[in-house]
Parts: C-alpha cells; structure tokens; sequence
C-alpha cells in the first residue's frame, strides 16, 4: 500500500471544518457536502492494520488502526456528518457546521485509535466540539446548558485520564484493547467510557443538554458522543456483566421519562439513552452475536434517531415550537416530514422491514441463546416500551392527535432531502440487512426474518400499541418537566453552596462582634504605649542605662568562671 | 386556511379502529397456526406476547404516573437560574 493513499478520514474532517470559515456561498456548500464525503472515501480506500506508528517520548503511539469494528463505526460517523451537513445546509449560525465536523472528526479519531493516548486526546477534542455546538444555538438556555454539559464532560475525561495513567503505570501497554474489570486504573476507564454512553448516575447531562441545541445542532449532537462511548466500550470492556444491569436500567429509564416528557427533542433524547442501553446489554453478554448486535444496532440507531431528530427539528423550524402540548395536527400541511418521522419511529421499535427488526433483534436472541430468560424477558417489556414511548408517542402528539391548528409547510428541499435519504435507508436495511450484516465485526449466523419472529414481534408491538391509545388518557401531555439528577447540580448544589456562604458570612460577623471589645482593649493598650510617655515612647534616664551595662558585664564574668 | 383531510372525518378514524383491531385478531390467530420455536417455557403460553406487550406497557405507563407524581414540576421550573445567566 503506498503511503500517498492514506488519509486519516478524522483529520479530514478536523482539516475541512478549519477551512469551512473562509469559504461563502455556494462554495461553503459545496465543500459542506465535500469534507465528509472526502472523509468516508478515505476511510474505505485504508487497508486494515496499524497504519500510522508516531514515537512519542518513550512510547509509540497508533493514531490509525483500522479493522472491521472501527471502520463500521468510523464509515457511520462520517455518512451521518455528509447527512447531517445536509440537512444543516440552511443553517444560519455560521459556527455550527464546523463545530460538528470537528466533533464528527474527533469521534471518527476515537474509532480508528490503535493506542488509549490517542483515544483520550480525540476524546477530548469531541467534548470541544460538541461543546461548541450547543453554544452555536446562541440562547441563554443553550449557553447555560453548554457550561453544564461541559463540565460532565471535563470530569469525565479527567476520570478517563487517570484510568489511563494508571493502566500505562501498571502495564507499560499503550494498546487499546479488551480490558477486565480488575483494577482500579482499568474501573476508571470505564467510569469515563460509561459517563459518555448516558449510564446512572449521571445520565441526566443527555437530555438536559441536547434539546437546547438548533434545530440542526441536535442531529449531530444525537449521533457521536454516546456511540462513541458505545464503540469504545465493545472494544474494551466485551462481556463485562454489570454492562448488562447498567443497560436494563438505561432502558426503563429512558422509557419512564420520555413518557413523562413533554418536549418533543427531550422525549427523543431520552430514548437515545434508551437506545444505548440495548447497546450495553449487548455489550455486556458479550458473545459474538451480542457484540454484533450491539454494534449493528448502534449503526442502525444513528440513522433513525437522526431520522426522528431531523424531522422534529424542521417542526421546530417551521413552527418556533417544542412542546408536544403546543403541537399536533401537522401531518396536513407537513405530509413529507410527517412520513419521514413515522417511519423513523418505526424503525426504532423494531417493527419488521425496518432497519431495528435487524439490529434489535440480535442482541434479543443473545439473551436467548445464553438462556438469561429474566434479561430476555426485560428486554422483551423494553421493545413494547420503545413503541410505546418513542414509536407512538413522538409522531401522535406531534403530527396527529387534537389539531393545533397550525399548517407550516414542509420544509426546504435540502432538509427534505436529508430526510429521505435517511428514510430510504432505515427501509432499506430492514429489508436487505446482508450489506449491514457483512460490516459486522463477527461473522453473522442469523436470519430476522423467520414467521415466528415476524408474528412475535408484530404482536408485542401492536398489543403495545393497543395499550397507548387505551390509556391515551393518562398520556395526556401537562406543560411539565420531571426532575432528574441534574437537579442535584442545578439546584441542590448552589442552594447548599449558597447557604454555606451564608453560614460563614453569619459566622464571621458574630466573631467579629464578640471579640470587638477585646480587640478594642488591645488597639487602645497598643496605642497608649506609642505616645510620648508609654513603654515604647518615653525617655529614659541614662544612669539607668549605666545599672544595665554593669549588670551585663557581671554576667559575663560569672559565665568566664563558670566555663 | 383548514383543510379538509381524509383523516378528520371520525367515520375515517373509526374504520381505522376496525382496522386495527382486526390486525391484532389476525397476529394472534397467526401465533396459532405457526409454529412459534418457544425457547422458555412462558413463550409457549396462547397469546404470551400479546399479553406481556399489553400489560408490561399498562405498568409502565402506571409507573411513570406514579414517578411523575413525584417529580413532576411546572416547566419553568428551571426558568430563573437560566434567565440568570
């Protein structure tokens, strides 16, 4: 292979997101389409192997490594960067784009890192990016949600970054590859992979952070930081059980809070934590068809959950709104975008000739295959819960149910286009799943479309499906958020620093009170001595001097006998 | 500017509920005549998905009511400290 062809496809991304802000015009767009296209070309034309080897004081360190698992995950990161440019094509906010190349790039570095000093430095560069996207969205709300989801982010990579300190102390090994849960370096690691997958405790930065995004921000932002957490947590921590617990918690609370919730992005955001969770549990079984699961699910998911972000974003753009209670009825004037998020919805619950009945499924038949019938059966409640939560609710209170009375038209052709393009494809996995399936890291033995399969699932959903209109009256959308574990640092926290400042502030004006008299006694004893006539002013007599001299002298010679 | 759509009509909705619960009599008549492959025994019960997907879907929606009694605030509830910044 000649060293001309390599490219690092995350540097490409990184270098055209540089260049995006001297360009105008129809050149801008052009080159918006370009970087990632560039990128992906890139991506596909790198043998596998170690490809790039930098010394680096005593170590070397691997930037490129590519194999089956990076390149799934590096070639999605990259077509949802090309799509999401698209659809951001009629952004206004100059910063965004860039800033979502840099985070793509970063994310895509993550992936085809061979070494953990590699990973940890795009792991950082990722939070700067999307950081900045967030920002881009230019509110108060979003501002002050990007300082909070920063700090998340900060804190994690400090945890990271000590995990991989002690790794590199204790192993000498610089190689990103499958840890054990055996030592206090190789917890930290994963406490910081865990902390971007949207796993408890911290979950919370997710949902309260993306919704604040643009319209377009949010597409981006949906896609990289939780399925890198998801790339690096198969690759380094495969058939680590607690994965499965922290999975099936993810799950059921994605599912409880998005039916709890009222903003259309934030029900979405909670089902990406949702989604992740399937990931996790795959992870955490760990046998080749988990692995695979988890991994074709994660490609599957981004381009749905973009799908679904997508369509909900053009809402937002076309009517200013956000809330499902302030919405409803546009499937008349938004034909378009109303099939496009219908068929997004559907893929995420897995409905059969979707792209999840393929990905989904795998991870299920793991938890078969290892006989884990209380995971299985967890599982099972989970998929009629994502319809539930995701698959019906989302498109009936934003496109259907009582009409609002608004009739936007559909949006603008790029974003129609992005759209479509993300549609065609949730259909088109779903129907031929073998090009997906070949990607896969392990070899696939497994075939979704069996009768029994279809029959199943068909009925766990629509029975599901029965249950939400049944009690569509409990669903009813109230103009409410639920509290989560982001109040502990947006409330708790600064009313317990507040009244800490208080208490002391209190404490030191009683301590000034009490010692006032005494300190002025002090001052007074002090100040009387320094006028003329007090101990350190007045004169002395000089006879007195002559006593002190004299008694000097004797000392001295009652010392030089003594000696 | 309202238009009349194919879907407002309430006879419209109605034949769609027809529809619908048609579907579900046919998965389920499906689930007898095809061979199902159960694996743990729960699976082979009549109808076990339909069931499960109901009522797991009944105590979830209950659950999140029960947790939203909790921890449901008016959602400007946050509104201050973000003004403040």
């Amino acid at each position: 292979m000649t060293s001309a062809l390599i490219l690092h496809p995350g540097l490409v991304l990184i270098g055209g997101a540089l260049l995006l802000p001297f360009l105008r015009g129809t050149a801008r767009s052009a080159a918006v389409l370009a970087i990632p296209a560039l990128a992906l070309i890139s991506l596909w034309l790198l043998p596998e192997g170690e490809l790039w080897r930098i010394a680096w004081l005593d170590y070397e360190l691997t930037p490129l490594a590519v194999d089956k698992l990076a390149r799934l995950f590096a070639s999605i990161f990259a077509l949802m960067a090309l799509i999401g440019g698209l659809f951001a094509l009629r952004q206004e906010n100059r910063l965004e784009v860039p800033a979502a190349y840099v985070y793509a790039g970063s994310a895509i570095g993550v992936t085809l890192a061979g070494d953990l000093i590699s990973v940890f430095v795009f792991w950082e560069l990722m939070a700067v990016g999307s950081t900045l996207v967030i920002w881009s969205a230019g509110t108060p709300a979003a501002w002050a949600a990007s300082r909070r989801y920063v700090a998340v982010h900060l804190a994690g990579g400090m945890i990271l970054f000590a995990g991989i300190t002690g790794h590199i102390l204790a192993t000498g090994e610089l190689g990103f590859t499958a840890m054990e849960t055996d030592s206090v370096a190789h917890w930290l690691i994963l406490a910081g992979f865990l902390i971007n997958a949207g796993a408890p405790p911290l979950s919370a930065w997710l949902p309260d952070a993306y919704p604040e995004a643009s319209w377009s921000g949010t597409v981006f932002l949906s896609a990289f930081t939780t399925k890198t957490a998801v790339y690096v947590l198969l690759r380094g921590f495969p058939g680590t059980e607690i994965l499965i617990w922290l999975g099936l918690f993810m799950i059921f609370y994605g599912i409880v809070y998005a039916l709890l919730e009222n903003d259309m992005r934030r029900i979405l955001a909670y089902s990406i934590v949702n989604q992740v969770g399937f990931m996790l549990v795959g992870i955490g079984i760990g046998t080749e068809m988990a692995l695979n699961g988890a991994a074709a699910h994660a490609f599957t998911h981004i381009i749905y959950k973009a799908l679904l972000l997508m369509s909900a974003g053009a809402v937002l753009a076309a009517t200013g709104r956000r809330k499902c209670s302030e919405l409803g009825g546009l499937f008349h004037s938004m034909p378009f975008t109303t099939l496009c998020g219908t068929i997004g919805a559907l893929a995420i619950s897995s409905f059969p000739l979707t792209s999840g009945f393929v990905s989904k499924s795998m991870v299920t038949q793991a938890a078969i295959d290892g006989h884990l019938q209380s995971v299985w059966l967890l599982l099972a409640a989970a998929s009629a819960g994502v319809f539930l939560h995701a698959g019906i609710k989302f498109p009936w209170f934003v496109f259907f149910q009582r009409d609002s009375g608004l009739r936007p038209p559909d949006p603008p052709a790029s974003l129609r286009w992005a759209m479509g393009l993300f549609a065609f494809l949730c259909i088109a996995i779903g129907v031929w799943p073998q090009p997906l399936y070949a990607l896969l890291p392990y070899p696939v033995d497994y075939a979704p479309y069996t009768a029994a399969h279809v029959i199943t699932q068909l009925q766990l959903l629509l029975f599901s499906g029965l249950a939400f209109f049944v009690m569509l009256d409990a669903l009813k959308r109230t103009p409410t958020i639920t509290l989560d574990v982001d109040w502990l640092w947006r409330v708790a926290g600064p009313a317990i620093a507040r009244s800490a400042h208080e208490i002391w502030q209190e404490a030191r004006a009683r301590l000034a009170e009490a010692s006032a008299a005494r300190a002025a006694a002090v001052g007074a004893l002090l100040a009387r001595h320094r006028q003329p006539g007090g101990l350190l002013l007045r004169s002395w007599p000089s006879g007195g001097m002559a006593l002190w001299v004299m008694v000097m002298l004797l000392a001295n010679l009652l010392f030089y006998y003594l000696g | 500017m309202k238009t009349e759509h194919w879907l407002d009509h309430p006879r419209n909705i109605k034949r769609l509920w027809r529809g619908f619960l048609a579907v579900l009599a046919l998965t389920l008549i499906a689930g007898f005549v095809v061979d199902l492959h159960p694996h743990f025994a729960v699976e082979g019960w009549p109808g076990f998905y339909a069931g499960y997907g109901f009522l797991t879907c009944l105590l979830m929606i209950l659950g999140a009511k029960a947790l939203g009694w909790l921890l449901k605030r008016p959602d400007r509830y946050y509104g201050r400290d973000e003004r403040d910044d």
